[in-house]
């Protein structure tokens, strides 16, 4: 019998300090996985965020540095600009992204960055103990929305791949999940498909990831994977959002 | 481990890696994959290969694993 | 040439690869020098950022991939930067910050002021840190300075800031420029450019162990130590002498010159002790010169920053008397003649 399922090489040798059930263990190892096939470990770098992925840095075996709340995008193109020859990711939640980065990430786009960020989007503020994301649905009980999301006070859940799929520097935007094996396949495939848009140097990509947080959902593992699909994924749909990288091609 | 011919696969999961989230039972599609009753150090029930003779190596349990705690072997 | 466009030209000489910024007055001629002569130099990149926060930013990120990086602003624009300030100092990364000051607190006016000392030497961002601060008194200066911010920013991965003001950047003068700019751009060693042939580096001072993040804390201590012994600069002017010494930098400092001379003429003893490093400030040098004087006249335009740290220096010895002008509102020499004399007939010094 041959092996046919490892450790990636360039996913550190740790045990993840993330809860069980938690979606950034399963998109850390996905990533390795695509930048061993790739064979991206020598000219990655990565920029975590603060929050509970700020330890990235522990698992990805590439170039990191801790980036300011929100200012992936900013850093990143910091990166790039100086040296154009790295692959440039930006690793960043629904706060970091949607909220405090929301600037930084609109003009990352704007300005054709040839860098990727990939977007965690569980719905909440994990590390700080569960309050309001952006992305959090309407109705949806959190710490600093104890009786529900409530449109009129706290706004509506935002959809930052469909805003930034109007970004003309943005080429492709893809929402995925990994909620199961179907779903965790097609983000390997769509983080694949990012890296190959910054390395053919078409612009901006992000590839958007429904991901569990069993804690601060207050469910099991199985409940909140199965949460993804029955609440999420209809504020959030999954799919390529947009995709005009070929015609990039083309030209 | 069952060495006939019709066994197609094993697995082996790391229990000090396992953190007991149950995922890889939920979609494991033979039921090769049960709770164990014994914790491990860090406080958790991990999961363990019923070895019932289903496995096909199918690596669908590795694959949603969060922890890499699985490893697939297929014949 | 203004003295904004002699910081550019003197940072594309310096080496400068990337330069970040955003608008604001009075530097807006620097950003606009930047995106003419940086842009198109191979290898340069110039960007126009949506924020002064980005801005710092990227000259964060620039910095990580191991280039010389430069952002510029004035007051409220600094303001904004100090979070990513604290990070450069935190992960002993080199940069240049550009601060040509304007009048003060909020949105204040757009005129020459030195209200950002505070800001400057205490750093307004959060956490142990310190970054050098040079103070130019001319646009020979401002290129000179800013030069020399690169090197130091190097020697030392320590952000640099060049704390200049509106009048000193809009003002002409004639400028020389001692170096070429390079043909090969350096890369510091200690930088991310992705791990081929060596350990993957994490960049970072974040820890969930506390005596770690003290270990950081007193490296950079000792760090600040080194710098404190062998950066400070300073010039005096007709000390020598002196009973009364004005105590002044940047552009108050070439005002407090036109009143000194005046003084001397009507025999009035006076000198100026002009700190050039505000950090680290020269406290050894100004606490010996109250060997021999005895009352010192710190004037600046704000409502007393830098008269702490010259008191802080003097511990006690001698006396020492303010004069200063806040908002934005530009002192002449002979106004400031007019304080130093009466201070002199004051004290009996003439």
């Amino acid at each position: 019998m041959k092996k046919v399922y490892a450790r990636p090489k360039s996913l550190k040798m740790a045990r993840f300090h993330y809860c069980p059930g938690c979606g950034h263990s399963i998109i850390h190892r996905v990533m390795c996985e695509v930048i061993d096939e790739m064979d991206l470990q020598e000219k990655v770098i990565g920029i975590p965020p603060p929050g509970c992925s700020v330890f990235a840095y522990d698992y990805f075996d590439v170039d990191m540095a801790e980036s300011a709340h929100g200012r992936g995008a900013a850093v990143a193109t910091g990166i790039k600009r100086a040296y154009p020859g790295a692959i440039v990711f930006t690793y960043q939640g629904d706060g970091d992204l949607a909220a405090i980065g929301t600037g930084e990430t609109l003009h990352a786009a704007n300005r054709g960055e040839r860098i990727t960020a990939i977007f965690i989007n569980n719905a909440v503020y994990g590390m700080t103990g569960g309050q309001m994301a952006p992305t959090t649905l309407l109705d949806q009980q959190t710490t600093t929305t104890p009786y529900g999301r409530d449109a009129r006070i706290e706004g509506y859940p935002v959809r930052m791949s469909e805003i930034l799929a109007l970004i003309k520097g943005a080429v492709y935007i893809e929402r995925t999940a990994v909620n199961s094996p179907a779903n965790i396949r097609k983000t390997k495939k769509a983080i694949r498909k990012a890296f190959k848009t910054q390395i053919d140097d078409l612009g901006f990509s992000l590839v958007e990831i429904l991901s569990p947080c069993p804690t601060n959902w207050k469910m099991s593992p199985v409940e909140a994977w199965e949460w993804i699909d029955k609440e999420m994924t209809r504020e959030f749909p999954l799919g390529v959002i947009k995709d005009i990288t070929v015609k990039e091609d083309a030209d | 481990m069952k060495t006939d011919a019709t066994v197609k696969g094993y697995i082996e999961i790391d229990r000090e890696l396992c953190k007991g989230c149950e995922i890889c039972i939920s979609f494991c599609p033979k039921d090769a994959i049960s709770l164990s009753d014994k914790l491990n150090s860090s406080g958790y029930l991990p999961a363990c290969f019923s070895d019932n003779g289903e496995c096909t190596g199918c690596a669908i349990c590795a694959l949603v694993c969060p922890e890499v705690a699985i490893e697939v072997y297929r014949g | 040439m203004d003295g904004n466009s002699a910081i550019g030209e003197a940072a594309i000489r310096a080496g400068c690869q990337c330069y970040f910024g955003y608008p604001i007055t009075p530097q807006n001629e620097l950003t606009e020098y930047m995106a003419a002569h940086l842009s198109r130099r191979k290898g340069c990149s110039f960007v126009q950022a949506e924020s002064e926060i980005s801005a710092i930013n990227m000259v964060y990120g620039a910095s990580l991939a191991g280039v010389r990086a430069m952002t510029s602003s004035s007051s409220p624009g600094i303001s904004l930067k100090q979070e990513g300030i604290s990070y450069l100092a935190a992960c002993e990364l080199p940069a240049v910050i550009v601060n040509m000051s304007r009048g003060g607190p909020g949105l204040g006016s757009i005129v020459a002021s030195q209200s950002d000392y505070f800001q400057a030497t205490r750093g307004g961002g959060h956490g142990d840190y310190r970054t050098i601060v040079l103070a130019p008194s001319s646009v020979q200066e401002l290129a000179d300075l800013t030069r020399r911010a690169f090197d130091l920013a190097d020697r030392y991965l320590i952000p640099v800031v060049v704390l200049g003001d509106g009048m000193l950047g809009q003002m002409k003068e004639p400028v020389e420029f001692k170096d070429e700019a390079p043909e090969e751009l350096a890369v510091r060693s200690r930088a991310l450019r992705g791990a081929k042939g060596r350990h993957s580096r994490i960049i970072k001072t974040f820890t969930s162990k506390p005596s770690e993040l003290e270990e950081i804390n007193w490296s950079l201590y000792r760090r600040y130590q080194l710098i404190k012994k062998k950066e400070v600069t300073f010039e005096t002017f007709l000390v020598e002498d002196a009973e009364l010494v004005i105590v002044a930098f940047g552009i108050a400092a070439r005002i407090a010159k036109g009143a000194i001379k005046n003084a001397r003429a009507d025999g009035l003893k006076v000198g100026m002790f002009r700190p050039i490093t505000l950090w680290p400030f020269p406290s050894e040098e100004l606490k010996e010169l109250a060997n021999s004087v005895k009352n010192f006249l710190v004037f600046e335009m704000n409502m007393g920053q830098m008269i702490e740290d010259v008191q802080l220096a003097l511990e006690g010895k001698g006396e020492v008397f303010f004069y200063g002008r806040p908002g934005g509102v530009i002192p002449t020499p002979s106004e400031v003649f007019r304080v130093a004399s009466r201070l002199c007939y004051q004290k009996g010094l003439k």
